[in-house]
């Protein structure tokens, strides 16, 4: 009452809390100090918060996770969130659940509380429940959730309503991304959802397992056949897109898949009126011709109709389908990139596009599609676009696809180094550039490796260098100072092209230099240093000291600029320099020439370097780097392999060979950036040493793979340019607006071209009028001038070789990286949250227990089992030893083993349960995944069956057709074979798998029948080859493959009781003379009121199989099997149990019934004997559920207990005395295990225990213990329980175990 | 996967933020407002896709939106969806909430933005698309819509009838003040194909 009262109180208080809808209002309502509103509103949900009210609460969250959506951090109501997710109501809940979804994220550390509530929740009963929190879930979860919840989550995966399997198997794929150990138990499972009858859950499975498979698309090669078919016979349209991309994917990793797949696509390609299907396939089908591109014959029609459906999609108005035909396109390219050429013109098209994502596209495409004829238009048209292009993004992406598509594989395309060098000049012309560096780049790339065009390129550059007040420097965020690195550079490296040196310095030396960046104006030192000693070797050499002085005297005043700059490294060089011109400035007035000197600074060639060289310098041999350097036997030899090895060992890349002063980093910005330069000798080397050298460097350079010589000489390069002499006048150009006089303008260039072009074509016509064709050069090889460039990768150190050593770590999907393939093993087990034995205080007065603690003896109880078990193996395999290997003893041992009775752990966990829900432990239980496994095995073999088949069956029809049917089968035969034994030797088939191949044979066409005759004749004959082998090397595996007997359960502990000599909880249920049958049953899920019922069906033959068992339980009124759950059709079914094997069904009963008292139901049980008359076996049996199957040993405290007695809930009462043969600690533990209870206390012959059947009804038990003679001790029990039908038949239960076991 | 999905307003106002991958708030804030950056620019009848996006997802990133009157719907995919299916389930996705809230507009997100997600947590999950039946989809909500009267029951009567006051006070004086909430047009929201 006062209950119901507090409730309408608080609805009404509620009447004047904020709703959402106020809080949304009110927030719109003050627009002007939102931020102030929300902080009121927040204080107010926190007062909310504190209310006890459930509905307050809910209120109050969901107003935060609006809140949240606003930017709002709201992780400090985790906790509240809880409370709101685990309110029974469901408006409630998927309230908590919304904010838990949008706010929870792994480093929530409230999320530990939640384990239980979550798994309560999607197992929940009610489906909206169950899917809210699936839903939440897969937002959320954290590896600790991802750990205790998989196996529900797998367990999700068989339930009966498609609307939560389907969540379940997406569900999935965020466990194995938190935790990777999920994966193998799971995916046989994950596999079969594949062929769920409700097509939403198979597309949930195929696109878990395709977001699995594109990380690591090897593993799930072998799921390849499955796939098929559902794409051959699946309308959804979404699932087959899904499966079309995963086969994307596995193409390349088998060639072969992609000849099957070819047929299909191509069919669906005709057939779809689905766009997305279409441009799908045509990707997937791309990707095989990729794959296959030489082994398909007929690859051409396909290409064809690839192109041809893009370039309807390309056409299309449709702006999304025109992206994604570029988008495709551009991957036909990489391929087949002749059959995009006829594309050309509407890929140009595309570029004049509004939209700017199809004109990035388009780009792409131009990249793949130029070749030397079409690359000077292609890049007119780019320069032009870039001019009208507004956005300074795009003008970027436009310049440097003009580099890309120019300089890809080493300047393949470009005939005309000259024309390049204009376009790059034009390109510094742009305005706010912010690619000047590549541009530089690419001018000294150009520079070092086309000799032949170095004298034009210097020329242009010192044009730059005197006019670099005219560039466009001032422009926003602009680079295109950059260039005047490479400016100055390359008029420093190749001051010998320069026609004014001095004009050219005194550029450089200009005050605004200073404005530049630093390392600009410390290559600008260097450089008037090179051209320094360029002016006074021509001044020397033609005696002219007026000139040295005046040079010297200019760089003396002028250098102080720099040295007085703030920047180090132009601080030290120029200081550097400087001292270098005093010197020699001192030295040449008293007469001495220097110039010589000056210029040796300089000296020395430079050579492309490979990006990756000096990762892969090897260290010398003899190089010892604790050695003293200054020790003279260490003296440097000037030898030229010795320079090659050292030069390039230390930490800069660009060494200058034979030059004691080191460039550095600074002096060359790119590192790709090769260097060439002129090789001038040692001054102090003689002539023949010099020659020596040379022929000695020549040799080298000949056994050097990565040195391309020059094949004509820088002087014989052709004059037909117009800037190509220096002699040429420089007057073309109109100096306008913002132009520089003289520099180049690739425009003018092509004018240029097309007229020499028409020459040539005149000239060619009248060759050919004379008929002299062959004598004609084609365009495409000689173009108008030949440079020879230096191609080159870039210098290697010897014996390196190029290779992508980027690895790529930190992946999050690289632990996903699991063969799921493979057998389980036995410990892979999924994790299952259970109860966990906790000791508890227990008032004052500290129990004495029957049982040492639980928990930890099961610990070491498994502990021990599995030391056992390892001791078995090894046993076994030494003996195996002995015996040479002779199958039948070991059949003999499994035996043995399989006769144990098996309990799978989870009894053990419950059996010793003393606790609730504590905490949760890493127990395991096996999974029906044996079953599967056994498919999976040969899953390798099938894989590349399947994939062969065509061939072998298009083999055949041909053999039919032709007369002589035996030899050809003989032969292909013949050929499996020789394919077979690899497998055989590891893993023989079983007859059962020889049978499955029979099948599939069968499938594949009656034609067949005959091979396969003979195939498993041959395999018989393998079989029985390994039978008597005594190769013990191949036991193992020949154990597992085997197969039968995995189906035993494979669980690490057994049951207790067996072991310590006592009594196990199984009961026989029927025994004839071929099969016994045990179950045993447990507390599933007390909440859904279900039990699990475990049936070991053991064959007593000890020769001989049963076949077809069939096992059903008929429901009762009371009881019903949960035919939800896999594997759980009635009548549950089993091909073969082997001699002395078993076979294990837990199958999970639902307890329809009020009373939780016991109850029996009915089934039946049918088999064949038999091998060659078969005899079917039926037999009827009654299963009895005792009253313990509903109980749940549930933890409680004494005090607790005794109210529990004094409420007087438990209104019906029991007794029964019963005679014992056993001690009273011995009674206990019985009583405990077999009836289920926790022992709450124990006083001297006298003791109190405590249970919960699944319908939530306590039951008390008392019991008092009175010793007596010989053995016979007096038990009186009394039960107490708010159930009148549960005390009654429990007693007598318990009295019966007692009596059975004194019997 | 899908890696976000967004709706905001013409003017980049959240309408429905939701993440598949956790970002903080701040972030999260911060990425809304970059799409919109991105996508808002766009001019009508330029391609649904977008590459770039530096906060959310790579290379491997892309941005599919789609817009309807006054509401950006934006997806963030990786490679392993397909462009033109997501196009597909944005539509799908709007035609549910036009079905569920009888011609939606920009008004049914800002005051049920709960409901709008309980609808997209019924198209996808976890990233992955669920359901793109649409009749499934609204039967489901359906279904919800009824346990939720239920369990609401007599108890939130009173709250009920709070509200209806409240709702029509505003109806009365707050719309005049504010005179930019504007419906939008109906026919702009129907969709084409």
């Amino acid at each position: 009452m006062a209950l119901a009262l507090r409730k309408v109180k608080g609805n009404i208080e509620r009447l004047f809390d904020k709703s959402l809808t106020d809080l949304v209002r009110g927030i719109r309502n003050n627009r002007d100090n939102e931020a102030r509103y929300i902080a009121q509103c927040i204080d107010e949900i926190k007062q909310e918060l504190k209310q006890d009210n459930i509905a307050v609460k809910t209120n109050a969250i969901e107003k935060l996770a609006y809140l949240q959506m606003l930017g709002y951090d709201i992780s400090w109501a985790a906790f509240n969130i809880i409370e709101v997710m685990s309110s029974p109501r469901f408006t409630c809940k998927r309230v908590g659940y919304l904010a838990a979804s949008q706010t929870f994220s792994e480093d929530t550390d409230v999320l530990m509380l939640t384990t239980n509530m979550i798994r309560k929740d999607i197992t929940s009963p009610n489906l909206y429940d169950a899917s809210i929190a699936l839903g939440a879930l897969s937002c959320f979860i954290s590896t600790d959730l991802a750990r205790d919840l998989a196996n529900d989550a797998m367990s999700l995966m068989s339930s009966s309503k498609y609307y939560i399997r389907k969540r379940a198997v997406l569900l999935l794929y965020k466990v194995f991304l938190k935790y990777p150990d999920a994966l193998r138990p799971c995916f046989a499972r994950l596999k079969e959802k594949l062929e769920d009858p409700d097509p939403g859950v198979q597309s949930a499975a195929v696109n878990v397992i395709c977001e699995l498979a594109r990380k690591h698309p090897k593993n799930y090669l072998a799921l390849a056949p499955t796939f098929f078919k559902l794409m051959t016979n699946s309308t959804n349209n979404w699932m087959l897109i899904k499966i079309i991309k995963l086969f994307g994917a596995l193409t390349p990793l088998e060639p072969r898949l992609g000849k099957k797949l070819i047929e299909p696509l191509t069919t669906l390609i005709h057939s779809t009126s689905a766009m997305s299907l279409l441009y799908e396939c045509i990707n997937t089908v791309i990707a095989v011709l990729l794959s296959v591109a030489s082994a398909l014959p007929d690859h051409t029609s396909s290409i064809q109709l690839c192109v041809q459906k893009l370039r309807i999609l390309i056409e299309d108005s449709d702006q999304n389908l025109k992206y994604l035909g570029l988008l495709a396109m551009s991957k036909i390219l990489q391929a087949h990139p002749k059959s995009v050429l006829s594309l050309k013109d509407l890929i140009l098209q595309c570029l004049d596009d509004r939209d700017e994502s199809i004109r990035l596209r388009a780009l792409d495409l131009l990249y793949g599609m130029v070749n030397k004829k079409t690359l000077v238009d292609i890049v007119k048209k780019l320069m032009d676009h870039m001019e009208k292009a507004e956005g300074s993004g795009y003008r970027d992406e436009l310049l440097s696809k003009i580099i890309h598509i120019c300089s890809q594989n080493n300047y393949q395309y470009i005939v005309d180094f000259e024309w390049y060098v204009s376009v790059l000049v034009d390109l510094t012309k742009m305005e706010g550039i912010h690619h000047g560096s590549q541009i530089a780049a690419q001018l000294l790339d150009v520079a070092v490796r086309v000799s032949s065009v170095r004298h034009f390129i210097v020329q242009q550059m010192a044009l730059l260098l005197e006019n670099a007040h005219r560039l466009p420097l001032n422009a926003h965020g602009s680079t295109v100072h950059e260039v005047l690195l490479a400016a100055a550079w390359i008029c420093g490296e190749f001051s010998e092209h320069l026609i004014d040196p001095r004009d050219t310095m005194e550029a450089m030396l200009k005050s605004k230099v200073t404005h530049f960046p630093a390392h600009i104006q410390a290559v600008y030192v260097q450089n008037i240093g090179k051209l320094y000693s360029k002016v006074i070797t021509k001044a020397e050499a033609e005696d002219d000291s007026e000139i040295i002085s005046a040079v010297g005297q200019l760089l003396l005043d002028r250098l102080n600029i720099f040295v007085g700059s703030s920047e180090l490294e132009v601080q030290e060089r120029a200081s550097a320099l400087l001292q270098v011109v005093q010197t020699s400035l001192a030295l040449q007035q008293s007469g001495s020439r220097v110039a010589g000197a000056v210029q040796a600074l300089y000296a020395g060639e430079l050579n492309p370097v490979a990006p990756q060289a000096q990762k892969k310098v090897p260290v010398p041999e003899g190089l010892n780097l604790e050695a003293w350097i200054n020790e003279p036997a260490v003296e440097k030899t000037r030898s030229g392999e010795d320079d090659e090895e050292e030069g390039q060992s230390p930490r800069f890349k660009k060494v200058r060979r034979k030059t004691p002063k080191n460039k550095g980093a600074f002096g060359v910005q790119s590192e790709e950036v090769p260097e060439e330069g002129e090789g001038v000798e040692y001054p102090s080397l003689t002539e023949k040493e010099t020659a020596e050298l040379r022929e000695r460097r020549l040799m080298e350079q000949a056994s050097n793979p990565y040195y391309i010589k020059p094949a004509t000489k820088p002087a014989s390069r052709p004059t037909s340019s117009l800037f190509s002499s220096p002699e040429t006048p420089k007057t073309a150009t109109a100096a306008g607006d913002g132009t520089i006089p003289g520099l180049t303008s690739s425009d003018r260039y092509l004018r240029q071209q097309k007229k020499e072009r028409n020459e040539e074509v005149k000239r060619k016509s009248k060759k050919s009028s004379k008929k002299r064709s062959g004598a004609t050069v084609s365009d495409d090889e000689g173009g108008v001038t030949a440079h020879v460039v230096n191609r080159d990768m870039g210098e290697m150190p010897e014996g390196a070789t190029l290779s992508d050593a980027g690895s790529d770590h930190d992946d999050p999907y690289r632990a996903l990286n699991i063969d799921i393939q493979s057998p389980l093993r036995p410990e892979e087990r999924l994790p299952v949250g259970a109860h966990r034995a906790v000791q508890l205080k227990t008032g004052g007065a500290e129990p004495v227990r029957s049982q040492p603690d639980t928990a930890s003896k099961k610990e070491k109880r498994s502990r021990t089992t599995k030391e056992e078990k390892d001791e078995k193996k090894k046993k076994k395999s030494s003996k195996s030893t002995e015996d040479g290997g002779e199958v039948k003893e070991k059949k003999k041992k499994r035996k043995e083993e399989a006769g144990e009775p098996s309990l799978i752990s989870i009894d053990d966990t419950l059996a010793a349960v003393a606790g609730e829900k504590d905490k949760v432990k890493e127990e395991t239980i096996p999974l029906k995944a044996e079953e599967v496994t056994k498919k999976n095995i040969n899953a390798a073999d099938d894989l590349s069956f399947w994939l062969s088949s065509n061939e072998e069956v298009a083999n055949l029809k041909k053999a039919e057709n032709g007369e002589s049917t035996n030899q050809s089968s003989a032969t292909k035969n013949a050929k499996t074979e020789k394919e077979r034994p690899k497998s055989l030797n590891v893993k023989p088939l079983s007859e059962k798998e020889v049978k499955k191949t029979l099948k599939k044979d069968e499938k594949d066409g009656k034609k067949k029948k005959k091979s396969t005759r003979d195939k498993l004749r041959s395999h018989s004959v393998e079989e029985e080859l390994i039978d008597e082998a005594p190769e013990v090397v191949d036991k193992t595996g020949y154990e597992e493959a085997f197969g039968v007997e995995l189906e035993e359960p494979t669980t690490t502990g057994s049951s207790p009781m067996t072991e310590s000599g006592s009594v196990s909880r199984f009961v026989t249920l029927l025994e004839d003379q071929n099969i016994k049958v045990e179950y045993d049953t447990y507390v599933y899920d007390a909440a859904s009121r279900q039990i699990a019922l475990n049936i070991v069906f053991a064959s007593k033959l000890s020769e001989g199989v049963l076949r077809n068992i069939a096992f059903e339980v008929v429901d009762s009124v009371g009881m019903s099997v949960d035919q939800s759950q896999l594997g759980a059709e009635m009548p549950v079914k089993h091909s073969m149990l082997s001699a002395k094997a078993s076979w294990n069904v837990t199958l999970v009963l639902n307890l329809k019934s009020t009373s939780a008292a016991a109850q029996t139901l009915r089934g039946s049980l049918t088999y064949l004997t038999g091998s060659g008359t078969a005899k079917q076996e039926v037999r009827d049996f009654k299963l009895a559920l005792p009253a313990s199957a509903f109980l749940l040993p549930v933890q409680i405290s004494v005090d607790e207990f005794s109210m529990l007695l004094e409420c007087g809930e438990l209104n019906s009462s029991g007794d029964l005395s019963v005679e014992v043969g056993m001690g009273f600690e011995e009674v206990l533990s019985k009583i405990g295990f077999q009836g289920r209870f926790f022992l709450v206390e124990q006083v001297a012959s006298s003791a109190t225990l405590h249970a919960m059947s699944v319908l939530q009804q306590r039951v008390a038990l008392m019991v008092k213990f009175t010793a007596g003679s010989g053995g016979k001790n007096k038990l009186v029990m009394t039960a107490k329980s708010a159930d009148g039908a549960l005390t009654g038949p429990l007693l007598e239960e318990i009295a019966a175990s007692f009596k059975k076991a004194t019997a | 996967m899908i890696r976000a999905i967004l709706v905001f307003n013409n003017h980049g106002k959240p309408r429905l933020i939701k993440f598949y991958e956790h970002y903080k708030e701040d972030v999260q804030q911060k990425i809304v407002r970059e799409t919109f950056q991105l996508v808002s620019k766009r001019d009508e009848n330029v391609c649904n896709f977008l590459e770039g996006g530096s906060l959310i997802g790579g290379s491997d990133y892309r941005l599919i939106y789609r817009h309807y009157a006054t509401l950006y719907f934006v997806f963030c995919v990786d490679s392993s969806e397909s462009e033109l299916g997501i196009l597909d389930l944005i539509q799908v996705f709007v035609e549910t909430l036009d079905k569920c809230f009888e011609n939606v507009c920009e008004l049914d997100m800002i005051f049920h933005v709960d409901k709008v997600h309980h609808i997209l947590d019924e198209i996808v999950m976890g990233g992955m698309v669920l359901e793109t039946s649409m009749t499934e989809i609204v039967s489901r909500i359906e279904e919800q819509n009824k346990l939720e009267k239920q369990e609401a029951g007599i108890s939130s009567a009173p709250g009920r009838a709070m509200n209806a006051v409240k709702n029509m006070d505003l109806s009365t004086i707050k719309d005049i003040k504010l005179p930019d909430i504007q419906l939008p047009a109906f026919k702009n929201f129907k969709l084409s194909s």
